[in-house]
């Protein structure tokens, strides 16, 4: 036999075999449909968590950035004295230090009187911290008192602020406190925060009286052109208090990544329901396969007794799984990429459907299948045909 | 005229439960090329497990088997595979692939050996159903067949691959009288034309008239040659 026909022959009769009995085939397309679909949204669900999870670290604009060591995540600082930031000037590669404050608090939305929390970033709106187009044209309105720009991929809880800026309703609440909505960025909501609003540090102060211009969450280092970001880092190390942790801009990403992948249990619990998926789908893949081969167990041995060898079986058996993962996968892919808008245009989450993706699931979905097939191989030996004759 | 299947000496028995069941005793039979024999037997004399021996189904230990000049007694599975291949095997029951047509069913005989094209096979397979009178059932799946219909179609399978031994088990077992001897018939013309020797094991006394030799099987021996 030739390389052709050592596959071709078995594959035929494999795909002849599944379109014999098309209730049966169309189950178990349905089978590893749902097992496709099921990774498709764990796994969808879990990068838009670490999408938006980092969408306001992203934009920021610096080399080092200082936390204290006993901040979680960025939603979740633990504020520090500002002076440990004055005193990294000391070292000559820093060009620009400034304090960013954050507070999580309620909105009032304009419209509905409803109160929902967002996250409140303060800072001098000169130093640039975040690289919003919007909120660097508009540095010098957001200097004046009372004002705030809203993040317009906020969730709509918050009112349709677009429509409602144009009208001129821009008065509304934060924390009890009165203030006007002057513009409007983009930057996406996270799982810690329903949306954002910028303000100037000294806004931030009269939103939160509670708390004082010298207690920072955040410190954001600019450093000169040509200077070694790791070098100053290690330099400024030995220098600040130990409390204090410093991260390059990739170690804070990672940082906030890994919380939550590992602190929060939420990473866990997408990538549990992916197994769960995987598992429920290999369970019913393995039951259509093993089926399969007790209900042609005497055509098996038939095909035995005329002088077919035990691998042609093995080979019909795993072109079997494989046409299913493909059958299964097609339809699956389809339905997830709908459900992937329908979750981007209901629940505002990023939920992008990427060539890499779906090719990662579909190896998941053909391993689970050659898994199934590999589990009910065992069953073929039972096609003796001395016993069935 | 050369000698296909040689049996000399042969014991067979079965373990079951740690007793030993024999089955087939110093057992002697020899085929000739192109003939026809009929072997015949109450139920439980073995005759179905000495073919499953002969079409090198089932291993055996003791004695000796030659089948076209393979020895089948403690053979590999390929000396099994080989032997295999160039018999014809017609069960009692047709046991066609209930997926396949009637020409895919009689093409799958082919499909081992890669010595021919697909539309060789096609045609092989289309010519072995006219032979056996169903040239115009060529697309229809076993369940569109009757019961005659099917063991045909099984016949044109096991002849397909013009082998030179054609072990059939009670091949009318399941059908009417005149579906059964229609179907021995062509048997016996298919065999004729190839020159394969056919053993046929059957207790339908209605068939036995296309023999050549009739032997009849007892307690595992055989009693009349």
């Amino acid at each position: 036999m030739n390389s052709f026909s050592w596959f071709y022959f078995p594959a035929r009769l494999a795909w002849r075999q599944l379109i014999h009995d098309r209730t049966k085939l169309i189950a178990a397309i349905a089978g590893v449909l749902f097992a496709c679909v099921l990774v498709f949204m764990q796994l969808g669900f879990r990068d838009s968590l670490f999408a938006s999870a980092i969408s306001a670290p992203t934009k920021l604009n610096g080399d080092l950035f200082l936390m204290h060591k006993q901040s979680e995540a960025m939603w979740r600082p633990v504020p520090f004295a500002r002076s440990e930031l004055m005193r990294t000037f000391g070292h000559p590669a820093v060009a620009e230090v400034s304090p960013l404050y954050l507070g999580l608090t309620w909105f009032k939305n304009i419209e509905k009187q409803t109160k929902r929390t967002l996250m409140v970033y303060g800072y001098n709106p000169e130093a640039e911290l975040f690289g919003l187009d919007t909120v660097i044209t508009q540095q010098r309105e957001l200097q004046v008192k009372d004002t705030v720009m809203f993040d317009e991929y906020s969730r709509p809880e918050f009112g349709p602020m677009r429509e409602l800026l144009e009208v001129g309703r821009i008065e509304t609440e934060i924390n009890d406190y009165t203030i006007r909505v002057i513009g409007l960025f983009r930057m996406g909501v996270s799982f810690a925060s329903d949306g954002n609003v910028v303000t100037s540090d000294q806004n931030f102060m009269r939103i939160f009286p509670g708390r004082s211009l010298n207690m920072i969450d955040i410190g954001v280092i600019k450093l000169h052109p040509g200077s070694s970001t790791d070098q100053v880092k290690i330099d400024l190390q030995q220098r600040l208090n130990e409390f204090i942790t410093i991260f390059t801009y990739d170690e804070l990403l990672e940082y906030e990544k890994k919380y939550w992948s590992n602190t929060a249990p939420i990473g866990f619990i997408f990538g549990f329901g992916m197994v769960m998926g995987l598992v429920v789908g290999l369970v019913i893949v393995y039951q259509i396969l093993f089926t399969d081969i007790v209900n042609h167990r005497n055509e098996f041995a038939t095909l035995k007794a005329m002088g077919y060898k035990q691998s042609y079986f093995v080979r019909l058996v795993f072109a079997t799984a494989f046409f299913l993962a493909v059958l299964g996968f097609i339809p699956g892919l389809i339905l997830s990429i709908s459900l992937y808008h329908l979750a981007e245009s209901q629940m505002f989450m990023p939920m992008p459907m990427t060539f890499g993706k779906a090719i990662n699931v579909f190896m998941f979905i053909l391993s689970m299948c050659f898994l199934a097939g590999f589990l009910a191989i065992r069953k073929l030996k039972d096609a003796n045909p001395a016993d069935m004759f | 005229m050369s000698t296909v299947i040689n049996v000399r000496n042969l014991n067979f028995s079965f373990d079951q439960d740690e007793q030993v069941l024999p089955v087939l005793k110093n057992m002697n039979i020899a085929i000739q090329k192109g003939e026809i024999v009929i072997m015949t037997g109450p139920s439980g004399s073995g005759k179905t497990t000495f073919l499953t021996i002969v079409g090198a189904l089932r291993q055996a230990i003791e004695g000796s088997v030659e089948v076209l000049g393979q020895q089948l007694i403690n053979s590999s599975e390929q000396t099994k595979v080989s032997i295999r291949q160039q018999t014809g095997y017609i069960f009692q029951q047709h046991n066609l692939l209930k997926s396949l047509t009637a020409q895919q069913n009689v093409s799958m005989t082919l499909e081992m050996f890669n010595d021919m094209s697909e539309k060789e096979r096609l045609d092989r397979a289309t010519d072995m159903l006219k032979a056996v009178g169903l040239g115009d059932r060529l697309d229809h799946k076993p369940d569109k067949l009757s019961g005659g219909e099917r063991q045909r179609v099984s016949i044109a399978r096991a002849l397909a691959g013009r082998p030179k031994i054609v072990l059939a088990d009670e091949p009318t077992a399941s059908l009417d009288k005149q579906s059964g001897q229609e179907a021995v018939t062509i048997l016996k013309h298919l065999a004729k034309e190839s020159g394969a020797s056919i053993l046929l094991v059957t207790h339908d006394y209605r068939i036995l008239d296309i023999a050549d030799r009739v032997v009849e099987l007892e307690d595992g021996m055989i009693r009349s040659n």
